[in-house]
C-alpha cells in the first residue's frame, strides 16, 4: 500500500468546502486503502508462513534420502562388503558410553539386543545412561539377559582390559550435577574438619575428582559416547566425564543398526586427538 | 555474504556488500518464523589446518579465523540471537610451544583493543563483552586488555559475547565448588558472630554452586557448534549443555559461513520440540 495515495487522501479532508458526502466518500476510501494494508500484511504473513514450512519440507526429503543411504550402507557394512570395517583395534576403546534417550529406554529388549551387539564387537565396559534413570530401574532384566556384571568400579584403568566378562554400569542426571553438590558438601566437611575454618578452601581438580570417587561415582571418562535418540545431545551425561569424549549420534533406538555401530566404534579408533596441543 | 565484504565489522558499501546483506535479511525473515535460538557458542577450531592448507604462514590462520568470527557475529545478530560464546583459549592450550602461546595472546590483545573502537561491530549492535575462564593465568597485557574492554561495554545491552579465555569446563566447576565453600564458610562465621544457629544450613546447594559458574550471566546455549568435523566438546560448557544440540560440521573455522549458520538454525528448530521436552525433565 504506497503511503503517498493516503496522504492524498487524507489531504482532501482539510478542503474547507468539504461537503458530508464527499467527507463520507473519503472516510470510506481511507478504511478500504487500511483493510488493504492489512490484507497484504496478512498475505505476506502467510506467504513467509507457507515458504518457511517449504524450507523443512525440503530438509526432511534430504533427510529421509540421507537415511536411505545410511541404511544401505549400515546393511554393507554388516554384511562385510567393506574391507576396512572388518578389523579395528579394539582396545583403542577402553569405556564406552550410551546415552538412550528416556522414553526409548523402556524398550529393554533393544537395549539388550544393542549390548549383545557391543559383546561381539568386542567392547567390554560399558555406561548405559538415560536422564530419568530408566535403565537403572530395569538394571536386573539388562544384566541377566546380556550375559554381563555390573561395574564395581576398578582403581586402576590398565585392568580394564583384563575383565572378560563385559561390565555395566548405570548412571542418571543425578549423577552429574547433583553429584558434584554432594562433592562439593565432602569436600566442605572435610575441610572444616582439618580446621580449615580460619583459611579460604583451596580445591583443584584433582580434589574434586577424589570426593566424586568417595560418594561413588567411580566410573572412568568414556572415550565414546554414543547417543541414541531423535538429536545429537547429550542429555546431561555427567560432565565431569566428558572433557575429550567423542560424542556420535546414532538415530533413534527405534532405527539402530549394527553395520552403523560397527562403523561409528571403527571411525572413532581412527580420531588423533592434540588434547589441545 | 561474502567474507571479504566484511571484514572488521564494517560492512562494505559495494554493491555485493549490499546485494548480501538484502539476501541474508531475507533469509533471517523467514528463519524467524520458527524459533530463534537465544544463546549460540562456537569452538574456533581449524586455523592452523587451514594455514596449513592454503599454504599460509602459521599464525596466519588465527587471522583470518577472528576475521571469520566477526562475520559470524554480525550474521548472528542480525538474526537476533542474543548471546554469543567462543571458545578462543583452553587451558590446555598453554601446553602448545611458547612462541605459538605468545604470538596468539599478542592477537588476542590486538584484537580485544581493536573490538572497542568505536564503529566496529560492537558498537553498532550494542554488545557487551565478558571474558570467561581464570584471567589470572593471562599475562598482565592481555588481562588488562579484556578488563578494559569489560568495562567499556558494560552499559551495552543489546547482546552479549562471551569470550572463554584461559577456559575448562572442569576448571568452572572447580573454581565454582571452591567459591561456593568460600560463601558458606563466611555465612557460618556470620551466624556465629550474631550468636545465630546454622544448623541445617550447613549443606552447599546446587543453586549454590551454579550462581559461583563463570557462565551464570547467560542462558545455557541452544546449539554449540565445533567446526573442523571433531565431535568432542574440548572441556567446553560440559555443565551447560545438558539441552544444547551439537552440531559438527567439517569445515575448518575460518571456512565456517552463512549457509552453516543456516543450517545449524534449521536443525534447531526441526529438533526444537525434543529440546523442550528435555528442559522439563531435567
Amino acid at each position: 500500500m504506497e503511503n503517498g495515495s493516503v496522504l492524498q487522501e487524507v489531504k482532501l479532508l482539510n478542503d474547507p468546502q468539504l461537503n458530508p458526502r464527499r467527507c463520507s466518500q473519503v472516510i470510506t476510501m481511507l478504511l478500504y486503502m487500511l483493510n488493504q494494508g492489512e490484507a497484504f500484511s496478512k498475505i505476506g504473513k502467510l506467504g513467509l508462513l507457507l515458504l518457511w514450512h517449504f524450507v523443512h519440507f525440503v530438509v526432511s526429503i534430504w533427510y529421509f534420502a540421507v537415511g536411505i543411504a545410511y541404511m544401505l550402507e549400515s546393511y554393507l557394512v554388516a554384511s562385510g562388503a567393506f574391507k576396512e570395517y572388518k578389523t579395528h583395534d579394539i582396545a583403542k576403546l577402553q569405556y564406552l558410553a550410551i546415552v538412550i534417550e528416556s522414553g526409548e529406554a523402556y524398550e529393554t529388549s533393544k537395549v539388550i539386543t544393542l549390548l549383545k551387539w557391543l559383546a561381539a564387537i568386542g567392547v567390554k565396559h560399558i555406561c548405559l545412561y538415560d536422564t530419568e534413570g530408566v535403565l537403572k530401574k530395569s538394571k536386573e532384566t539388562i544384566l541377566e539377559n546380556s550375559n554381563a556384571t555390573f561395574w564395581e568400579g576398578l582403581d586402576k584403568r590398565s585392568s580394564l582390559l583384563d575383565q572378560k566378562l563385559m561390565t555395566i554400569e548405570f548412571a542418571s542426571f543425578s549423577d552429574g550435577k547433583e553429584a558434584v553438590a554432594k562433592a562439593a558438601n565432602l569436600l566442605f566437611v572435610n575441610h572444616l574438619k582439618l580446621g580449615g575454618d580460619l583459611m579460604a578452601p583451596i580445591f583443584t581438580e584433582r580434589n574434586i575428582t577424589d570426593a566424586l570417587r568417595a560418594i561413588g561415582c567411580k566410573g572412568p571418562d568414556p572415550d565414546l559416547l554414543l547417543v541414541y535418540g531423535p538429536a545429537r545431545c547429550h542429555l546431561g551425561f555427567p560432565a565431569w566425564r566428558m572433557r575429550y569424549t567423542e560424542i556420535v549420534h546414532m538415530g533413534t533406538l527405534k532405527s539402530m543398526k549394527f553395520g552403523s555401530l560397527v562403523k561409528a566404534i571403527h571411525k572413532y579408533t581412527m580420531v588423533h586427538q592434540n588434547y589441545g596441543r | 555474504m561474502e567474507k571479504g565484504s566484511n571484514v572488521g565489522g564494517k560492512t562494505s558499501n559495494t554493491y555485493t556488500g549490499k546485494l548480501g546483506s538484502l539476501l541474508r535479511k531475507c533469509v533471517f525473515t523467514t528463519l524467524s518464523v520458527g524459533p530463534i535460538p537465544n544463546h549460540l557458542a562456537f569452538i574456533m577450531d581449524g586455523n592452523r589446518r587451514y594455514a596449513k592448507k592454503q599454504n599460509l604462514k602459521e599464525g596466519v590462520g588465527h587471522n583470518v579465523g577472528f576475521s571469520a568470527l566477526m562475520s559470524l557475529l554480525q550474521y548472528c545478530y542480525e538474526l537476533g540471537v542474543q548471546y554469543v560464546t567462543v571458545y578462543a583459549f583452553s587451558i590446555d592450550n598453554f601446553k602448545r610451544r611458547p612462541e605459538e602461546v605468545e604470538s596468539l595472546m599478542d592477537l588476542m590483545q590486538e584484537k580485544i583493543d581493536k573490538l572497542i573502537e568505536e564503529e566496529s561491530i560492537v558498537d553498532r549492535y550494542g554488545i557487551r563483552i565478558c571474558f570467561i575462564g581464570n584471567l589470572k593465568l593471562l599475562k598482565d597485557s592481555v588481562r588488562e586488555a579484556a578488563e578494559r574492554a569489560m568495562r567499556a561495554t558494560a552499559k551495552n545491552s543489546k547482546s552479549v559475547l562471551s569470550v572463554c579465555i584461559a577456559y575448562t569446563s572442569t576448571d568452572e566447576i572447580t573454581h565454582a565448588v571452591q567459591e561456593s565453600c568460600r560463601e558458606k564458610l563466611d555465612a557460618i562465621e556470620q551466624a556465629d558472630s550474631h550468636n545465630q544457629e546454622e544448623g541445617n544450613n550447613l549443606l552447599i546447594n546446587l543453586v549454590d554452586i551454579e550462581k559461583k559458574m563463570y557462565m551464570v550471566a547467560a542462558p545455557d546455549p541452544d546449539i554449540i557448534i565445533r567446526t573442523s568435523g571433531e565431535t568432542r566438546l574440548s572441556n567446553f560448557l560440559l555443565w551447560q549443555s545438558a539441552c544444547s544440540h551439537l552440531y559438527s560440521p567439517s569445515a575448518l573455522w575460518p571456512d565456517l559461513g552463512f549457509w552453516h549458520l543456516v543450517w545449524a538454525v534449521l536443525n534447531f528448530q526441526r529438533d526444537h520440540w525434543f529440546f523442550e521436552k528435555i528442559k522439563k525433565q531435567i
